[in-house]
């Protein structure tokens, strides 16, 4: 479903180099967890593959079923089906949250050629999602993501997950920020979206997520590139041992 | 001196002096009225229009930009807009004169031709201040408009809508409009063009509100993409009376779009908000003079500008202190989001205070749409333009949805809308 290859990137603006010729396969069905020490390239990674213009790709290709992506715009990306649920989601004021949905939904509908919802088809949807992820429905009437606490605005991204029906997630530290229960109640979300054609990129620090969301594989990034691979218990390896032990296998 | 002055007359100049010219005998007015407008004509002629050197006028030189005045002519509407509010009672102008016999239950409503033709128009005729072109200009032409007499006491439930519709050619329009003791109502006041062509429409509105009277004045200006658009709104706020005065304009080519405010009412309140749109070629000028004149009075300003393509916008916004007027509190906000490179917005916030015990502020800020913003809403799928549109619109629609009248509120976004999806 998704391959880059020999990926290089750097920030458009100072030309700083973060991605160093990173190589990953993510297969459809599969979960794959990426960790590593902060400010390793994780966050860029992702916004790299939602096509934020602020990061400049200068080597490598990145396909997503078989098709480079990389000229594509992050709306495109997104029509697609590309869905990144930020590590900092950003509040909008003068946004209303139920327009955005709304707007957001019937926009990815019209680029695949689908006919736009109902204003009451949408509510519908919205009112189950929201409920399956205990958001209080007050929270919606919001502008976007203004005032939100920390946890609501993670829920509120898996929200926008879950109605928008991405076939790759990427989630970045979706797990920080939130309270034991919520913990719960986003990882039921997200396996409530597994299924064979689609697959979930989960970037995190702990395993306790990885308990809830169990990967297929688990991918080590340190100084802009992907040095080790393994399954699940690579996580659990360096949730015992830290990161010196394999940073120093690499080096 | 004579052979002077004509060397420096312009286009424009000469086609005004002819219009008055060849409408001699024409226009309304007794004797009172018509040495009046003769008056208002020789100061046009001596003067000629304002040039940048003319400090009101610094970044509307009239002289400059106003190029030609298209003939008077008579009215050629082909559109009749819904009023912007359902439910709403509609009166209009067609080019500049009244259309029919018009009553509004609760309020007393008279033609200003009549005023011209008995001659108690004549006073009015007349300018603030040298610098007050508007002024001259609407008063050597205008022809009708409506007075309104909202009487003490009565709340009158449903907007009123003036509709100042016109074709190609001239508009000159006035609306006298008194709001008596504790008087209630919402006013809507519209500038349409609807049909092609140039045309050169001067408006004024004369506003007072009684002791107590609480209005909401709103004026939607949407004239054609060559027109000229010379509009003052004259208000005074009397003793505790609340006026909430909102202002978008969202038309014209050349615009000047003057506010002058005498807060003059201990306890009185002002709410002036703006939201000015624009694109193209165009240049809209908001100028506004606001006097706190006794004590104990408030107001807040807040206008929002978002400038596409090559047009240019203005704000000069002078808030004057008089010497008693203690424990003023006024404050003043323009923000504008510039959505191009060669898009420009003056703004010229002043503040001349006599007295020593007030709050005032003001402050102006410039941006372009934060990236941030618009990169999260195009990661959930939202194509750029429609992305970019939905941030003009937040910035903008936090002003309009103060008015808290749900009906009103739609109306006025959808203008918003509208005017975006044509130029964004
Ligand atoms: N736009 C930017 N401007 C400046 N520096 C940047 C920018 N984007 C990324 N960086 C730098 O690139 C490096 C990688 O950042 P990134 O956010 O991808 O790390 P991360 O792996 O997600 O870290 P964390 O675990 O703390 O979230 C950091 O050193 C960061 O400061
Ligand atoms: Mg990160």
């Amino acid at each position: 479903m998704l391959e880059i290859r020999n990926l290089h990137a750097r920030i458009a603006e100072d030309g700083t180099e973060i991605i160093r010729g990173l190589n990953l396969t993510v297969k459809a069905g599969e979960v794959a967890a990426i960790m590593g020490p902060n400010g390793s390239g994780k966050s860029t990674l992702s916004y790299i593959l939602s096509g934020r213009e602020d990061y400049e790709v200068t080597e490598g290709e990145i396909l997503y079923n078989g098709e480079n992506i990389l000229e594509l715009d992050p709306a495109e990306r997104a029509a697609k089906g590309i869905f990144l649920a930020f590590q900092y989601p950003v509040e909008i004021p003068g946004v209303a949250t139920m327009q955005f949905l709304k707007v957001a939904m019937n926009e990815q509908r019209k680029a695949r050629g689908e006919a736009e919802l109902s204003t009451p088809d949408f509510i519908r949807k919205v009112k189950e999602a929201a409920a399956e992820l205990k958001i209080n429905p007050d929270m919606l009437k919001r502008p976007l993501n203004v005032g939100f606490s920390g946890g609501e605005k993670k829920r509120a991204e898996i929200l926008q997950m879950a109605l928008l029906e991405p076939k790759l997630c990427v989630l970045d530290e979706t797990d920080s920020g939130l309270d034991i229960d919520a913990l719960k109640i986003v990882a039921d979300g997200v396996n409530a979206l597994k299924s064979p054609d689609r697959a979930v990129i989960v970037i995190t620090h702990y395993q306790r997520l990885l308990d809830y969301i169990v990967p297929d594989t688990v991918h080590v990034l340190y100084k802009g590139q992907i040095i080790r691979t393994g399954d699940k218990e690579l996580a659990l390896e360096l949730e015992a041992n830290g990161y010196a032990d394999i940073i120093g296998q690499a080096a | 001196m004579n052979m002077q002055t004509q060397s420096r007359q312009t286009a424009a100049e000469a086609a005004l002096l002819d219009s008055y010219n060849a409408q001699i005998g024409e226009l309304p007015g007794n004797g009172a009225v018509i040495s009046a407008r003769d008056r208002l004509v020789d100061d046009l002629k001596n003067n000629g229009l304002p040039t940048r050197r003319v400090e009101a006028w610094h970044y509307t030189d009239l002289k400059t930009l106003l190029r030609n005045i298209p003939a008077s002519g008579p009215a050629a509407s082909v559109r009749n807009p819904a009023p912007l509010v359902e439910g709403a009672a509609l009166i209009k102008t067609q080019q500049g004169e009244v259309d029919g016999n018009v009553s509004v239950e609760g309020i007393v409503v008279g033609s200003y031709a009549d005023m011209l033709r008995e001659g108690t128009a004549a006073p009015g005729l007349s300018v603030i201040d040298k610098d007050d072109t508007i002024g001259r200009i609407n008063g050597s032409f205008v022809r009708d408009g409506y007075v309104l007499e909202f009487p003490a006491g009565a709340e009158i439930s449903q907007p009123i809508e003036i509709q100042a519709l016109h074709g190609a050619g001239q508009a000159h329009t006035r609306f006298p409009v008194s709001f008596g003791a504790g008087a209630k109502a919402t006013v809507i006041e519209r500038h349409i063009q609807t049909t092609d062509g140039q045309a050169f429409v001067s408006s004024v509105s004369d506003i007072s509100l009684e002791d107590g009277a609480e209005v909401t004045w709103i004026v939607v200006q949407e004239q054609g993409a060559d027109d000229t658009h010379l509009a003052q709104v004259r208000v005074r706020v009397g003793d505790n009376a609340k006026l909430r005065l909102f202002v978008i304009n969202a038309g014209g080519k050349l615009v000047r779009q003057e506010l002058r405010i005498d807060v003059a009412g201990e306890g009185a309140d002002l709410q002036l908000r703006g939201v000015n749109l624009l694109g193209g070629d165009t240049h809209t000028d908001v100028t506004l003079v606001l006097g706190h004149n006794v004590p104990n009075t408030t107001s807040t300003e807040i206008f929002r500008n978002v400038v596409f393509d090559r047009a240019r916008g203005v704000f000069q916004g002078m808030i004057k202190v008089a010497l008693d007027a203690q424990k003023t509190d006024a404050r003043m906000a323009c923000n504008t989001l510039l959505m191009s490179d060669d898009a420009e917005f003056a703004a010229k916030p002043e503040l001349e205070i006599f007295a020593d015990d007030v709050q005032c502020g003001h402050g102006a800020t410039v941006a372009d749409i934060d990236d941030n913003h618009l990169y999260y809403l195009m990661a959930r799928g939202i194509p750029r333009s429609k992305a970019r549109a939905m941030l003009v619109n937040a910035f903008v629609a936090e002003i309009v949805e103060e008015l808290e009248d749900e009906a009103l509120v739609e109306a006025l976004e959808a203008i918003i809308s509208n005017w975006l999806e044509k130029h964004a």
